[in-house]
């Protein structure tokens, strides 16, 4: 199949070095400390942060540190085709996990010890480059509850089909069974948090794969400051005082 | 941005968004560039004496922000105030809780903070009043202070080495909250102020502004009932008391109670500080445009508090 067409444009008509359309909304969910919708494309996630607060479990409390927990879901409408089994799918607890990881390595847990941090994320449309999405989702929402953080995190896919590196694919080039590599990033810090691949590619490519991924990761960070510091002003100029 | 969900229609949108902005151009120009988000650069004037505070931390030599929220300074010191973040508590904020657990010798609290906070029996006043130590008898009644989901009013008393917060409740004013509502907004919108505890004189009706974002809403009831009257009455007392517990709020208070609280959520959602000069403002609003206690939470109601407050503030700049 033809994913890049001989005038150098993709499926859905955009260049291969080109992102999709981003759209960032703080404050979906009323009632949770954090909340977030994160769109790329036709992909949207809606993430939610609760805590830091007292931990449930309490075997699993550590005097040191925070409790970070994730929680994966798939709406059962987010897919073309729709799903029957929602939960504890091997996929949504591999997601869970990298998410959770992923996070905890940005938060400074050692600022709320003997507590806990909820992150849910849920997809409602998915379009290819779930993950990063709900990494982007998961890092305002945690933002916006107000949890200290090393840096902001944010993720970005790319691929390499017809022998062209290709950023943030969608869901039709994503299944085309190519390689794509998924880049958690601190944009400060210079630093990668988070790589996967599951497929096989040359190392000089690699390379150049993971820096287009990299250069994603930096846009969506500049437009995710931008959010951030748009909402934090009107909170204070409303608050008055 | 943060949106506020409602369903304005077009006129409705237009209006919010001039009191908005007009409260924008109000806001102190001083602090408009002091935002800062995650992993921001707090510049230094004097790099060689300052202190680091919350919210930020060292790279490299320079002070980032690890928090999103406004700079300031004070003389040295240099910290992140948040906006949004759970409550941090401070020695002798005025807090409303929830009781979450009956432990021995203690009640644990839901104060919005990242753990829950202990309520010693030791650290509170008996019902009956009297001073004296702690029997097991009187750790076997715990239930009859506080049960489970008892709204409590406290005081943040210390913090422990082990950074358990703890309360306590040693005076009259400070105790168990019935016939009322109880509303949570965000920390950041309640100020630290001289007196947190508002009775509503033309309402009857008690108003608590819970330093930790909780504001209790209830009927207005005299405390202050002289601690040797308590004595001697004792028993007749506890009747009275149980007696007073079973009266039913008349209808009127209960609407009262709904108006003013339903200030108190439309004025959150707004966003805007609450105080108790605000809420009545509010309250008066609703009254002078007749707006039902169930129109409260619509949509015009929010367009015309938001009006109401750009025209206070310009107001109050003035003459300030």
């Amino acid at each position: 199949m033809e994913f890049v067409n001989p005038e150098g444009l993709r499926l859905d008509g955009r260049r291969p070095m080109e992102m999709r359309q981003l759209r960032a909304e703080i404050g979906a969910v009323a009632r949770a400390d954090g909340s977030a919708v994160f769109e790329m494309g036709n992909t949207k996630v809606i993430a939610a942060v609760y805590g830091p607060r007292e931990v449930q479990n309490k075997s699993q409390q550590s005097n040191d540190q925070a409790l970070v927990r994730c929680e994966y879901t798939m709406a059962n409408f987010s897919t073309g085709d729709r799903k029957r089994k929602p939960k504890g799918d091997r996929r949504s607890t591999e997601i869970s996990l990298v998410i959770r990881q992923t996070m905890e390595a940005c938060i400074l847990t050692h600022l709320m010890p003997r507590s806990q941090i909820d992150i849910y994320v849920q997809v409602l449309q998915a379009d290819g480059g779930t993950r990063s999405a709900c990494i982007n989702a998961a890092t305002l929402a945690l933002a916006d509850a107000g949890i200290p953080m090393r840096d902001l995190v944010t993720s970005c896919s790319s691929g390499y089909l017809n022998s062209t590196p290709l950023l943030d694919l969608n869901y039709l080039e994503d299944s085309a069974g190519g390689p794509d590599v998924t880049v958690g990033f601190l944009p400060k810090l210079d630093r990668v948090t988070l790589l996967q691949m599951d497929a096989k590619l040359p190392v000089d490519i690699v390379e150049n794969v993971m820096q287009l991924a990299i250069e994603g990761c930096k846009a969506i960070a500049t437009y995710i400051r931008e959010v951030l510091l748009e909402n934090t002003k009107q909170l204070e100029y409303r608050r008055g005082l | 941005m943060r949106g506020i969900q409602l369903s304005l229609n077009q006129t409705q949108k237009i209006r919010l968004q001039r009191a908005l902005q007009q409260l924008e151009s109000l806001s102190s120009k001083v602090n408009s560039n002091a935002s800062v988000t995650v992993a921001d650069t707090i510049p230094i004037n004097n790099e060689d004496s300052i202190l680091k505070g919350h919210g930020t931390s060292e790279r490299g030599g320079d002070v980032v922000a690890t928090l999103c929220g406004v700079v300031e300074r004070v003389n040295k010191l240099v910290y992140v105030r948040t906006l949004r973040a759970r409550y941090k508590p401070e020695v002798g904020d005025i807090i409303v809780g929830r009781v979450v657990e009956v432990a021995q010798k203690r009640w644990k609290l839901e104060i919005n903070f990242s753990q829950d906070a202990v309520l010693m029996l030791s650290s509170m006043n008996l019902p009956d009043g009297i001073q004296r130590r702690r029997t097991a008898l009187d750790e076997l009644n715990m239930r009859y202070i506080f049960e489970e989901n008892d709204v409590v009013c406290a005081e943040v008393r210390n913090f422990q080495h082990d950074g358990t917060l703890q309360l306590q409740a040693r005076s009259q004013k400070y105790g168990k909250l019935e016939k009322g509502q109880l509303l949570k907004v965000p920390p950041y919108l309640v100020k630290r102020q001289k007196h947190h505890f508002h009775h509503l004189d033309e309402y009857d009706v008690d108003v608590i502004l819970g330093c930790n974002g909780f504001i209790w809403v209830g009927e207005h009831v005299d405390v202050r009932e002289s601690m040797v009257e308590d004595q001697t009455e004792n028993a007749g007392e506890q009747n009275s008391r149980s007696n007073k517990s079973l009266e039913d709020t008349p209808i009127e208070t209960r609407r009262r109670i709904c108006q003013i609280a339903n200030a108190i959520r439309v004025l959150s959602n707004l966003g805007f500080n609450i105080t108790v000069e605000v809420i009545l403002e509010a309250v008066n609003l609703s009254s002078k445009l007749d707006c039902g206690v169930d129109e409260m939470l619509g949509p015009e109601f929010h367009v015309a508090l938001a009006e109401r407050e750009a025209q206070r503030r310009s107001q109050s700049k003035k003459k300030g």
